[in-house]
């Protein structure tokens, strides 16, 4: 994926530079010692692994008898922490409290691009997990040479290597003598064996949502340190527009506390002593500036017709069979369009980010998904080495994709850069992460579909129209919109990650003649990574349009999506979903619709029912109740696949039922929870999550899994529930 | 500009020197070093902010210092006991899990404070209403009414 690929080689020389390391004389390939059965057959090392195998990357041994364990992906709300320190401390026999985790921090954690696309348990986890053997074994294989004894005389507990006997006990940091292990992971390693564990597969409890519930200190916005200055933005209300007005001294004369405004072509940030003195300045300052605005935007009202006229690029994501000349006397043939608009991420904290320039070299602290990308974009756009710019990912509130993080980052350390000595904490304002986040791109969807007598698909053709899924740094500084306002700005690139607009738009249904193609327009509004990508949209699309097949078929929707199924994973968690919802009672003006998909076509099977009541003469729609049922493989933490998938049911809900970026002929209108409502406490379903846990097979990530059923699952119950039939988002009765 | 105020926060009088126009929210988490209440809005849509105000649930994203007379303030960090154990309600937020981010967990712990004061035995409807005003983006709202009953439950078994 194009997502992930970066400078590795950088990383690593880098981070070699700062580890104090020890290699171990002997072969790593020897029999494993305390196996109790044969370890699983490995053909390649797992996930990130790969591009960093030395098992010092991923964790270091401490003197107080803990392990530290580096990931190169950050804490969002997903429970990653808890997930990694469960691997780790399962391999090595440890204490969870004994494990402590190293988030995403350059030149210490390995570079492993973003935390996205539900990758962290499939690459970094795994990733740890083998690391974490690896170390075992040559712990073992140490203290085995120390005290001359057979491997299988020793054990490992908590921390310490000990003869079974008793009689000699060392501490894992005692045995490698204040050295840490740089040898690199080599196959086979042996894991333990899954009949065995303590941690994983548990619901183990997130140790950070006690600290949260206490008040301690978790965000990024929660960093203070001594002379800290406050800054806020200010920028326009449209995109592209150019600063022709500022008045630099009435700022200064109306909020004397403002110690620096700077200006650099259209960017525009201000200092502060104190953080309401910074609010206050950005009051002012929006409204004495003057900007000039740039291209109007289309009309919003006709933006899915607008969207499909754009110049595109096309590329046919699959071609099987022959749909050149499908029968055409036979059968039955459908067609639809369906619509979804721009979404936000809509993070309930605004992005946020401390930078300081200090010595020739610039530290920044952020929520970024990909510190080492952000690094590459900054230092393109800051004209710094690599080796000068530190950047420290810190959990923010959670984004959901591509937000405002990096913006803010990059906002940051051009004041701090101009202001320097100081930390300075720069807070982006609601209206500027409304505002300016990128968002979720409009799509298009069209399908087409033949059935035949028995009620089977024979053809299938479907088109997309999508603007890009990603337009994250990546090394790139053009992406970063403090890069686009400076005074010898970097334009934006364009065409980036084109995959994620066509993520699951093949069906996952047997069709024996088949044609999909994507269309890539680029849309009037600045869109990203979010949640799932373009599978919401498609999925949506698809499993609509699998409902009016099925009803077409005179087919029960599950009975009909079950025909088109060759996977047993796949056929297994819509059976379960039959199953849960068979009894339910449905009331009058109630429906219950069906979704099912599996992610990214490779990854977690997901499969969705929704219960709703429509109010035909208010238009209202209250869902009642969601199940879903949900295969991610082998499961780490249960409780944790759980929290994802509820969590990601409420918000694809609130994505379909209320929300659409609205915006004018100048700019976007949805600046606040007021123009963009999202789900309350009144819009809340009862929700119900049945996980169909499969040790053997391999850990798929599920954070991203119930985005798109959810869609379907709702518009095809208010069908049941109505009679209407929605091909637009968000759902509009009346 | 600046002003000497007084005010009790956590049980305790804190003197703060502060232009009285000030945002409470900014005092809280800038004077006086909290983190509970969170910045989230800054209009008082959002509820991340909110601090028991003499008991009641109210946003300080927008409430001036000054206009805080005698009135009692607690926030998070006040509801955990001095011996460090957690309230019936932070605890059961713990025990239900019921955060992924957590940003928003400061007014949902905050809220369902002030709301149990009021109501020992809220039904469905009266949890709902009274957490309307937080908002929840990672749709943790389901587990968060889960620890309401349940911190009722074990105030009044």
């Amino acid at each position: 994926m194009k997502e992930t690929a970066d400078s590795l080689t950088q990383s690593r020389r880098n981070f070699l530079k700062t580890a104090g390391c020890l290699t171990i004389g002997f072969s790593f390939s020897c029999q494993p010692l305390s196996a109790s059965e044969k370890p699983p057959l490995q053909d390649s090392l797992p996930g990130s692994l790969r591009q960093q195998p030395q098992i010092n990357a991923w964790l270091e041994v401490l003197d107080d008898g803990r392990i530290r364990v580096f990931t190169g992906k950050l804490e969002l709300g997903q429970g990653i922490r808890t997930a990694i320190a469960q691997v780790a401390a399962e391999e090595l026999d440890m204490d969870l409290n004994k494990v402590e985790v190293h988030l995403a921090e350059t030149g210490r954690t390995p570079h492993e691009g973003y935390t996205a696309g539900s990758g962290s348990i499939e690459n970094s986890a795994m990733a740890v997990r083998y690391a974490a053997a690896a170390a075992r074994q040559k712990l073992l294989e140490l203290a085995a040479k120390r005290w001359n004894k057979p491997g299988n005389q020793l054990r490992i507990t908590n921390g310490k290597v000990e003869l079974k006997t008793g009689t000699e006990q060392l501490t894992f940091a005692q045995l490698l003598n204040g050295k840490q292990l740089e040898d690199t992971v080599q196959l086979p390693v042996a894991l333990k064996s899954k009949s065995d564990y303590r941690w994983v597969g548990k619901p183990i409890l997130r140790t950070d949502i006690e600290r949260m519930t206490r008040g301690e200190p978790v965000y990024v916005q929660d960093l203070r340190f001594p002379g800290m200055v406050h800054a806020r933005i200010v920028r326009p209300l449209a995109h592209g527009a150019k600063l022709r007005f500022f008045d630099v001294a009435a700022l200064k004369k109306t909020i004397p506390g403002v110690l620096k405004t700077v200006i650099n072509g259209n960017f525009v940030g201000i200092l502060a002593t104190e953080e309401y003195e910074a609010v206050q300045a950005q009051w002012f300052a929006r409204e004495q500036a003057r900007w000039e605005t740039a291209k109007p935007l289309p009309d919003e009202k006709r933006l899915a017709e607008y969207i499909k006229k754009l110049p595109a690029k096309t590329r046919t994501v699959k071609e099987s069979g022959d749909l050149k000349a499908p029968e055409q006397t036979e059968g039955i043939l459908l067609q639809a369009r369906y619509f979804k608009p721009y979404h936000m991420h809509g993070s309930i904290g605004p992005s946020c980010a401390v930078a300081l320039y200090q010595e020739n070299k610039l530290h920044i602290w952020t929520h970024s998904q990909g510190v080492y990308p952000l690094r590459e974009a900054l230092k393109k756009m800051l004209g710094l080495e690599t080796d000068a710019i530190h950047v420290v990912g810190v959990p923010g509130s959670g984004c959901y994709g591509h937000n405002g993080a990096d913006d803010v980052a990059a906002d940051a350390a051009l004041l701090a850069m101009a202001y320097p000595g100081k930390h300075v904490r720069l807070q982006w304002s609601r209206d500027d992460e409304h505002g300016w986040e990128p968002y979720g791109s409009a799509m298009q969807m069209e399908a087409e579909a033949r059935l035949d007598r028995s009620g089977k698909i024979t053809h299938w053709r479907y088109d997309l129209w999508t603007d890009s899924h990603s337009t994250r740094p990546g090394g790139e500084p053009g992406n970063l919109l403090a890069a686009r306002s400076i005074d010898k700005p970097f334009s934006a690139p364009t065409g980036g990650y084109s995959g994620g607009g066509y993520r699951n738009s093949e069906p996952y249904y047997t069709i024996p003649n088949l044609k999909v193609d994507a269309h890539f327009f680029e849309g009037p509004l600045r869109v990203s990574a979010l949640r799932s990508l373009g599978a919401y949209a498609n999925v949506f699309a698809i499993e609509s349009f699998m409902d009016e097949l099925a009803e077409k078929a005179g087919q029960d929707p599950l009975e009909f999506r079950l025909a088109h199924l060759d996977d047993e994973r796949a056929v297994a968690v819509i059976k379960k979903l039959q199953e849960l919802t068979r009894s339910e009672k449905v009331a009058a003006n109630e429906g219950i619709g069906f979704a099912f998909s599996r992610y990214k076509n490779v990854a977690t099977y997901c499969a969705v029912a929704a219960r709703v009541f429509v109010d035909i003469k208010t238009g209202t729609v209250q869902v009642r109740k969601m199940w879903s049922v949900i295969d991610a493989g082998e499961v780490i933490n249960p409780d944790g696949l759980k929290n994802q998938t509820e969590g990601g049911m409420i918000q694809s809900a609130s994505w379909t039922l209320k929300e659409q970026v609205t915006f004018g002929r100048e700019h976007v209108s949805s600046r606040d929870w007021r123009s963009y409502p999202i789900f309350r406490f009144s819009d809340i379903p009862e929700v119900e999550v049945v996980v169909i846990a499969r040790p053997t097979e391999k850990p798929l990530g599920a954070g991203e899994a119930a985005q798109g059923p959810t869609a379907a699952a709702l518009t095809n119950a208010i069908y049941r529930a109505c009679g209407k039939r929605i091909r637009d988002l968000p759902v509009r009765i009346l | 500009m600046k002003a000497r105020l007084v005010i009790e926060v956590n049980r305790k009088p804190h003197t703060v020197e502060v232009d009285p126009n000030t945002p409470l929210l900014y005092v809280l988490r800038n004077n006086l070093e909290l983190n509970g209440p969170k910045y989230g809005c800054g209009l008082e849509q959002c509820g991340a902010c909110m601090v028991l105000l003499d008991g009641k649930a109210t946003p300080s994203c927008l409430l001036p210092v000054g206009t805080i007379k005698k009135q009692s303030i607690v926030t998070l960090e006040g509801l955990t006991q001095p011996n460090g154990s957690l309230s019936p309600v932070q605890r059961a937020f713990v025990e239900q899990q019921a955060a992924q981010c957590g940003y928003c967990l400061n007014g949902m712990v905050i809220s369902a404070t002030a709301l149990l004061a009021e109501n020992k035995q809220p039904d469905d409807t009266a949890i709902r209403q009274g957490m309307e005003r937080v908002l929840c983006r990672c749709g943790t709202q389901s587990r968060i009414i889960r620890a309401i009953r349940q911190a009722a439950k074990e105030a009044n078994p």
